[in-house]
């Protein structure tokens, strides 16, 4: 096999053009292939040391967060912190440190497993895939992006270079909570992410978005009837009814289908709790998990 | 196979290896450095745990041609000649040590934490070693030692 170091975006190109897959911390890709799930590819474009790709951009109607951005830089970066908070809340969750240190956003998202706790965040903050070959750029939403567990719809030359984020109005707040076993090294049981807009005592606009409940990462329909409502009950409880009815969740050894179905109502309801209070202007810190006692006890 | 120079603890080693192989099989074999060791090879239990330009990686996962040109830092690198890292002479005096196989790692990761954090909580401590398994202390001792060498390190800088 090969392998190419790229330091530009435009190398990178140039050698998924030519038929290499792009590597970056290999937290995927070489724990795969080492546990034998899938061999190396014979050849590799490492994007790792391309400057361009770890970069957040605030532009004046929307952020770019490159492909390469690490976990460990989403859950420190002002910006993302600040406006896309449910993403800072998922990337601490990721793994641990060591993960963290190495494993990108653009590989979270195009590993796109049903489980990854970077997508419901990028789902309900109306995130867009940029997808770029050698010819130039498309971008697609997160839902025409994942096709099915492991599959997406990019070609095998189109790379991630950026998640691009519209910023969110004033009295807007997102985050993202999992059930867990442990705290760290752990994969969503199940996980939910909201975004809320308030309009003074009312809902604007709320959008939930579920892990590890369906082949890909779902969005929960039907929650228009939340506009104009205040957030209490019974309002909330058609949240963890809508999300408990539309999951299609599977029984695997984490957990039975019956379980996930219960427990994905629960954690949409606290996403949108702590949304809902982030938009008001509470700060709770990142995670929410950690900060409100969601999922596995120290 | 490919020559590659790994920079690891300050020193730089070229190596002729596989574009495939995993940076902790390098660092045993060709360099001949075998502090790092080799638990789960699955990144779940941190004992390949080394710094790549400071911070901490699962070595067992990563490719070694990835590290090409960057700094490693191995449990070898921590000792000063033949003193001890405070954080090796804590460990030990803590009782933190008893079969030893996750200890580098532990070290690897506690170094990089108190760099980053030189007066870390209880809590932050347990972040920071999270994802190293050890399956003979129950932690309390090791997390102990981070503790003593914190306060040492702060004291005497």
């Amino acid at each position: 096999m090969s392998m190419t170091i790229a330091s530009s975006v435009d190398e990178v190109l140039a050698a998924m053009a030519a038929g290499a897959q792009p590597i970056a911390g290999g937290t995927d890709l070489v724990v795969g292939a080492r546990a034998g799930k899938a061999p190396l590819p014979e050849v590799l474009v490492a994007v790792d040391r391309v400057p361009e790709l770890a970069t957040v951009e605030v532009g004046d109607t929307s952020t770019r967060i490159g492909s390469g951005v690490t976990h460990a830089q989403l859950m420190e970066d002002v910006a993302v912190v600040h406006r896309f908070t449910a993403i800072a809340d998922a990337a601490a969750l990721v793994g641990s440190p060591a993960t963290r240190n190495v494993g990108t956003l653009g590989g979270n998202v195009m590993n796109g497993s049903p489980a990854m706790d970077t997508g419901a965040p990028l789902v309900v903050l109306g995130a867009e895939a940029e997808l770029t070959t050698t010819n130039g750029s498309r971008r697609v939403s997160m839902n025409e992006l994942w096709v099915g567990p492991g599959r997406t719809s990019a070609a095998a030359d189109e790379f991630c270079t950026a998640l691009v984020i519209p910023n969110p109005p004033a009295a807007s707040g997102s985050a993202y909570v999992r059930l867990e076993y442990r705290r760290a090294m752990e994969i969503a049981v199940v996980g939910a992410a909201a975004a809320v807009t308030l309009d003074g005592d009312s809902i604007a606009s709320v959008r939930v978005a579920l892990t590890a409940v369906a082949p890909t990462i779902l969005e929960v329909a039907g929650l228009d009837a939340l506009v104009g409502t205040s957030y209490h009950e019974p309002e909330m409880e058609l949240v963890a009814t809508a999300a408990g009815e539309q999951a299609t969740p599977i029984s695997d050894l984490r957990a039975s289908d019956a379980y996930r179905r219960h427990t994905i109502g629960v954690m949409a309801r606290r996403a949108v709790e702590a949304a809902v209070r982030r938009a008001q202007g509470e700060q709770i810190s990142v995670p929410v998990n950690r900060a409100l006692g969601i999922g596995a006890a120290s | 196979m490919s020559l590659v120079n790994l920079r690891v603890n300050g020193v730089t080693y070229p190596v002729d290896i596989e574009m495939g192989r995993n940076l902790s099989g390098v660092l045993r074999s060709e360099v001949g450095l075998t502090g790092t060791k080799e638990g789960c090879d699955d990144c779940e239990c941190g004992a390949c745990m080394v710094l790549l330009d400071g911070q901490p990686i699962n070595s067992c996962s990563y490719l070694a041609a990835q590290a090409a040109d960057r700094e490693i830092t191995t449990v070898e690198g921590l000792a000063n000649g033949d003193e001890m890292h405070p954080l090796q002479r804590n460990i030990l005096a803590a009782g933190g040590v008893q079969c030893g196989f996750c200890t580098p790692g532990m070290l690897m990761s506690a170094d990089a934490l108190l760099d980053r954090n030189p007066d870390p909580s209880d809590e932050e401590i347990k972040i920071g070693l999270s994802g190293n398994l050890c399956r003979c202390t129950g932690y309390a001792r090791i997390i102990q030692a981070v503790r003593a060498t914190a306060v040492e390190l702060n004291v005497s800088p």
